[in-house]
């Protein structure tokens, strides 16, 4: 089925699009509109789309998107938890929280819980290396995690 | 040498810190108003006085990479603001994005009209939805204040500040991968020349500049240059002013602290980050993010150098934090936010987790990183399922050699740097990983 946007979402494009001096620079913050209007993922329907809307090579669109870990290519679970592996969240303990979420719900690295609700990833640092460790839920970050903290979360998205 | 400064983080506890009616209430957007009383390039050369070194990393003063944009050109101008922040160890600039926006959309004012830009953009990375949410909203406010717009201040200078948004990808942290990410395109690093300057965003001359930069104009324009610049330690090297210094790792206080240039890792680690977690050994220090090569605590200084007559035969901890001093100590400053290890940090563990990052955000374009990154990965991983070889270690040297210098941009450089620090400062530990299969090691990296 062919992708498309809403009336507000087609405004939001076009407001986009005004902030430069050629279409081809709103190819990142469009494509992340669209990646929003579609369930968080990128199909081909939405590359097609973002092409012709901005005057692009639908390569180009599949390049851009290929090349950012932001744009996901498989449509993920309901809520994206990211988990900071680096140096300053390991040395406070990131390492142990990442082996404790895939217990808790029961699954590896990249994967999503059987009932779509989560999908858990790690991240490469999120810039908040003073509160770490850290972790981002969908657009939120939560700081100087504890387990009990993580639980909380996750206790709350997966009975959502 | 701890001076603790206000200027950028003094509302940072407020609760609306970010409105604008606090920002005023101190005096905010005074220097942008009058910034257009002074002709382009006398205010070019007030910032220059300020010697402002870049806060991204590199530490190019901002002045004078503003003097490179050509006086007169047919073509429009860009200013081009670095908030990719994602260097390991770095979180200063999303403090500023988040809690003091105004400050960063006053320094796109005097920083646009200094080189001849009307537009300004902001490239913020996707993750930081905060720090984007808090700058769109300082737009709005400062475009309805009459800041911003076609004729902020009632003048006929034009100004418009956007939001750009990137898509997960640390090499966008490169100012010509930036601009690639901002024309919508893959974010791979450019071949310099042309620089910026002359052919940047959309062919077009640009300045890209780091937010810490460019939020400090309005301070240091409202002080003068030469008296922001003297704050600093540091004015004979030409590093002035304040900054903010990151502490992150093993802790008592990590954060961010705001200081004039020339604190002391002693001071940022034991002074205000009140010394290491549990009163535990420090083992080695990493001064700048995680592209800067890891110390020893006991490393003395030794520079010839007139100047380093205070800090020569004193530890490193000991030697100001300036771009010039680490530089010519053998360091590198980078975004002076420094990550601690105790002694319950095994080192071979912390190189390994920093490589895998690298190898991670190689954008590829490059053999030697491409690859490069990824053979120290295979090698580090082997070592520490014991079953490296000497020869091995040596050749993570080798490989590392033969990305410096032979890449386009400088993640290359940034990327084998902290491998050759960790290997030649903690070759016993490693060396222990092969011959006794690790047994002496913590075989941890958090407390």
């Amino acid at each position: 089925m062919a992708f498309s946007l809403s009336d507000e979402r087609e405004r939001e494009l076009s407001k986009i699009v005004a902030r430069y001096p050629n279409k081809m620079a709103a190819c990142i913050p469009v494509l992340h509109l669209c990646q929003e209007a579609n369930g968080n993922w990128v199909s081909d329907e939405v590359i097609e789309f973002v092409a012709q809307k901005l005057e692009l090579g639908a390569a180009h669109v599949k390049g851009v998107v290929t090349f950012y870990t932001l744009f996901n290519q498989s449509p993920p679970g309901r809520h994206q938890v990211w988990i900071c592996r680096t140096l300053s969240c390991a040395l406070r303990g990131s390492g142990e929280l990442i082996e404790h979420c895939e217990k808790r719900l029961g699954v590896h690295l990249g994967e999503t819980t059987k009932n779509g609700k989560v999908t858990l990833r790690t991240a490469e640092c999120l810039a908040s290396c003073g509160t770490a460790p850290v972790m981002q839920v969908d657009r939120t970050y939560y700081e100087n995690l504890t387990t009990e903290a993580v639980d909380r979360v996750l206790d709350r998205l997966m009975n959502e | 040498m701890l001076k603790r400064t206000d200027y950028l983080t003094k509302n940072y506890s407020a609760p609306d810190s970010w409105s604008i009616a606090l920002y005023e209430r101190d005096g905010g957007y005074r220097s942008a108003e009058k910034a257009f009383g002074i002709p382009r390039e006398a205010l070019v050369d007030e910032i220059k006085k300020a010697h402002i070194r870049g806060r991204g990393g590199a530490g190019f003063d901002c002045g004078t990479k503003m003097s490179f944009m050509p006086k007169e050109s047919k073509k429009p101008h860009y200013l081009v603001i670095n908030g990719d922040e994602g260097e390991p160890g770095t979180f200063k600039d999303r403090s500023i994005m988040e809690k003091n926006p105004h400050s960063l959309i006053e320094g796109c004012i005097i920083g646009a009209y200094a080189i001849g830009a009307h537009v300004a953009y902001i490239y913020v990375r996707d993750e930081l939805h905060l720090s984007k949410a808090r700058l769109e909203q300082a737009i709005v406010e400062a475009r309805a204040k009459g800041y911003l717009g076609d004729r902020p201040f009632g003048r006929g200078y034009g100004v418009e500040v956007h939001v750009h948004t990137g898509a997960g990808a640390y090499i966008c942290g490169e100012e010509t991968a930036l601009l690639n990410s901002l024309e919508g395109r893959r974010g791979e690093p450019r071949i310099k020349p042309p620089f910026p300057a002359q052919s940047g965003a959309f062919g077009c001359p640009t300045t890209v500049n780091n937010v810490e930069t460019i939020a400090l104009l309005p301070t240091a324009l409202a002080m003068g240059g030469d008296t922001f610049s003297q704050l600093s330690l540091l004015h004979s090297f030409n590093d002035g002013g304040a900054r903010i210094f990151g502490l992150s790792g093993h802790v008592k206080k990590p954060g961010l602290y705001e200081c004039a240039v020339g604190l002391t890792l002693r001071e940022l680690i034991y002074d205000l980050g009140g010394g290491v977690l549990g009163d535990r050994k420090m083992i080695g220090v990493i001064p700048g993010g995680s592209s800067c090569p890891v110390h020893l605590p006991d490393e003395i200084v030794n520079v010839k150098d007139p100047r380093f007559e205070p800090f020569n035969g004193k530890s490193i901890l000991d030697l100001p934090l300036g771009v010039d001093t680490f530089r010519l100590a053998g360091s590198m400053l980078g975004t002076c936010c420094a990550m601690v290890l105790s002694d319950a940090v095994d080192p071979v563990l912390a190189i390994q987790n920093l490589m895998q990052f690298y190898k991670h955000e190689s954008c590829g374009q490059c053999t030697p990183c491409r690859e490069g990154c990824g053979w120290i990965v295979r090698i580090l991983d082997k070592i520490v399922e014991g079953k490296g070889t000497m020869e091995e270690l040596d050749r993570v040297h080798e490989i590392a050699n033969d990305i410096t210098g032979n890449t386009i941009c400088a993640f290359g450089d940034g990327a084998a740097q902290p491998a050759l620090a960790f290997v030649k400062r903690y070759r016993k530990n490693f060396e222990d990983y092969i011959l006794r299969g690790g047994r002496s090691q913590t075989g941890r990296l958090s407390l």
